[in-house]
């Protein structure tokens, strides 16, 4: 098949729980990665080197441990600054996850009666809760833009929704739920027009397409670990270094100061400004490699394999009677994450025989109960490929989908 | 796997699935409560008529998987027309079946239908399916209980 990696059965084999079996001796058939991604063994091997050889807190210790791990850590920040094509290793913060990393911006962005925050009805709950809850702190309005029936955003009034005071425009590179990838650039140089700031959400973006912030131009970016093959407990937030250090800061205590009196302090720049306490070390580590992997492997060459295993799907999906895509229907228009019905039976119960059958898919409303209502919809199923995804995997999901017609007697 | 799976599936929910029991919402009602599992965003709105300490009617309007939906369904032919402590025992045994890991034997004279849910208790993600409108049902029970004794008093 045209557009597949080239050495897929290698790649496979870097991730040691594909070779897993399932009960009854069932192989994993893992279509659940927009959840979370599997991780190849140079992570999990980087991850317990750290912990067995240069386990230390970072730039407190006055030892060569401290020394080994602050570089690790250090390292780790150097290393996502290039996967994303950051101007500087300054731009980069180590957060606890994607949610962590847009709450910072909610929290920390000045907001105030008149101005407005512009959002979009396909975010994931991170993206719409943590605006939400700032507009009602500061008294700002929230505004968004809909999505129309194909499942991609409606611009057509997007000259009423940005104005002179809009403050930011947060949005998804990627939808989790609909696949749609958006025009983050046109949006980007929207926001700028009326002097507002761009939010990127890059969960879904980041593991499948190349991510160059500067090319973007965008005034901030989030993404998480653990759905680029790195572990959960790390995400980043990427901004410009001029707009990082004009934010207040939003945790308080070690490291992110630059001097402490009892009565006032004052603050570190970024990247340190924001990661107060000792952080995740080993998680960042960890994602370190995880970044480093996906940049030996070749961003454009997976975006390649996801499209075409997306596509795929979509022609398999479509010869399942009574299965309706929710989303773009083109490959090329949308990413690896495809959420669908199946009439006569709910997602919680296709999950379930899917899963008896060893393929393993996400049913709910994947944290987009918006983008559901909007489709008169109360959940989904969601399959989601990644790098090691196989047609075979996609063959096993379509007979199981047609197995699960039958075990409920629908059609 | 697929015998489980049967286990998980029996017939009996099944049909109630496909032919669910006094659903819809009715009048008259002291209390009526919107349960929602937030991981899944299964819904269901449940209405509650007490009268002489007796379950008169319990009606219902849901959205969910066949295990949460068959399990309204067997609430209601359960609890309606017994007495409340009677309807609360019920629903403690079957809370106890939920939550036994599958190690619970069921009793059918106190859960009739309800013994089919037992495959459910080996499956952790679907407890809370089974249990939706029963916690929705004990809640607005409860709320049905005080509006009578502040009414009484």
């Amino acid at each position: 098949m045209e557009g597949l990696l080239p050495d897929l059965d290698v790649i496979r084999k870097d991730f040691p729980i594909l070779e897993r079996t399932l009960a009854g001796g069932q192989p994993l058939v893992y279509l659940d990665s927009a959840n979370t991604s599997q991780k190849p063994q140079v992570v999990i091997d980087t991850m317990v080197d750290h912990l067995e050889r240069h386990n230390a807190n970072i730039a407190r210790a006055m030892h060569q441990l401290g020394a080994e791990s602050t570089e690790a850590y250090e390292g780790a920040r150097d290393k996502v600054a290039t996967f994303l094509n950051a101007r500087s290793r300054n731009e980069v913060i180590f957060t606890k996850n994607a949610t962590e990393a847009l709450n910072l911006l909610a929290r920390t962005i000045d907001l105030g009666p008149g101005d407005n925050v512009v959002i979009t009805e396909m975010e994931h709950h991170s993206n719409i809760v943590s605006w939400q809850l700032a507009c009602e702190r500061s008294g700002a309005e929230l505004r968004w833009f809909g999505l129309t029936d194909g499942g991609e955003l409606d611009l057509s009034n997007a000259d009423q929704l940005v104005d002179e005071h809009t403050k930011v425009v947060a949005f998804t590179w990627v939808s989790n739920m609909l696949g749609t990838i958006n025009p983050v650039v046109d949006l980007v140089a929207r926001a700028r027009a009326f002097g507002a700031l761009s939010v990127i959400d890059a969960s879904q973006a980041a593991p499948q397409l190349p991510v160059d912030v500067q090319a973007v131009d965008c005034d901030f970016l989030v993404f998480t670990g653990h759905k680029v093959c790195g572990p959960t407990g790390i995400g980043v937030l990427w901004g410009r270094e001029e707009l990082l250090n004009e934010l207040p800061p939003f945790h308080g205590g070690g490291e992110m100061i630059e001097t402490v009196t009892m009565a006032r302090s004052t603050y570190a720049k970024a990247p340190h400004r924001f990661e107060a306490g000792t952080p995740p070390i080993v998680e960042a580590v960890g994602l370190g490699a995880a970044v480093d992997y996906l940049g030996h492997i070749g961003l454009d060459a997976i975006h390649r394999h996801e499209q075409t295993i997306t596509a795929y799907a979509l022609d398999g999906l479509q010869s399942v009677p009574g299965v309706t895509v929710l989303g773009p229907l083109d490959a090329t228009q949308r990413g690896g994450a495809i959420s669908f019905e199946l009439d006569g039976v709910h997602p919680h119960d296709i999950a379930q025989v899917l899963d008896s059958r060893g393929v393993a898919v996400r049913a709910g409303h994947h944290c987009a109960k918006p983008a559901h209502a909007r489709f008169g919809v109360q959940s989904t199923t969601r399959m989601s490929s990644y790098l090691y995804t196989t047609p075979a995997e996609i063959d096993a999901l379509i007979e199981a989908l047609h197995h699960t017609r039958s075990y409920f007697k629908v059609g | 796997m697929s015998a489980e799976l049967d286990n998980l599936y029996q017939e009996i929910i099944l049909d109630h699935y496909k032919n669910p029991h006094h659903k819809g919402l009715r009048d008259p009602f002291e209390a009526q409560v919107h349960h929602v599992n937030p991981t899944c965003g299964d819904e269901v709105t449940l209405r509650v008529h007490l009268s002489d300490g007796v379950v008169e009617d319990v009606s219902y309007d849901s959205v969910g998987c066949s295990i949460s939906q068959a399990s309204a369904s067997v609430l209601t032919d359960l609890v309606i027309g017994k007495p409340v402590d009677e309807a609360m025992t019920i629903h403690q045994t079957f809370l106890e079946l939920m939550q036994g890991k599958g190690q619970v034997e069921p009793d059918e004279d106190v859960l009739e239908d309800g013994i089919a849910f037992a495959g459910v208790a080996k499956f952790p993600a679907r407890v809370k399916c089974a249990l939706l409108s029963w916690m929705a049902w004990k809640d607005a029970t409860t709320q049905a209980q005080a509006t009578d004794e502040g009414e009484t008093a």
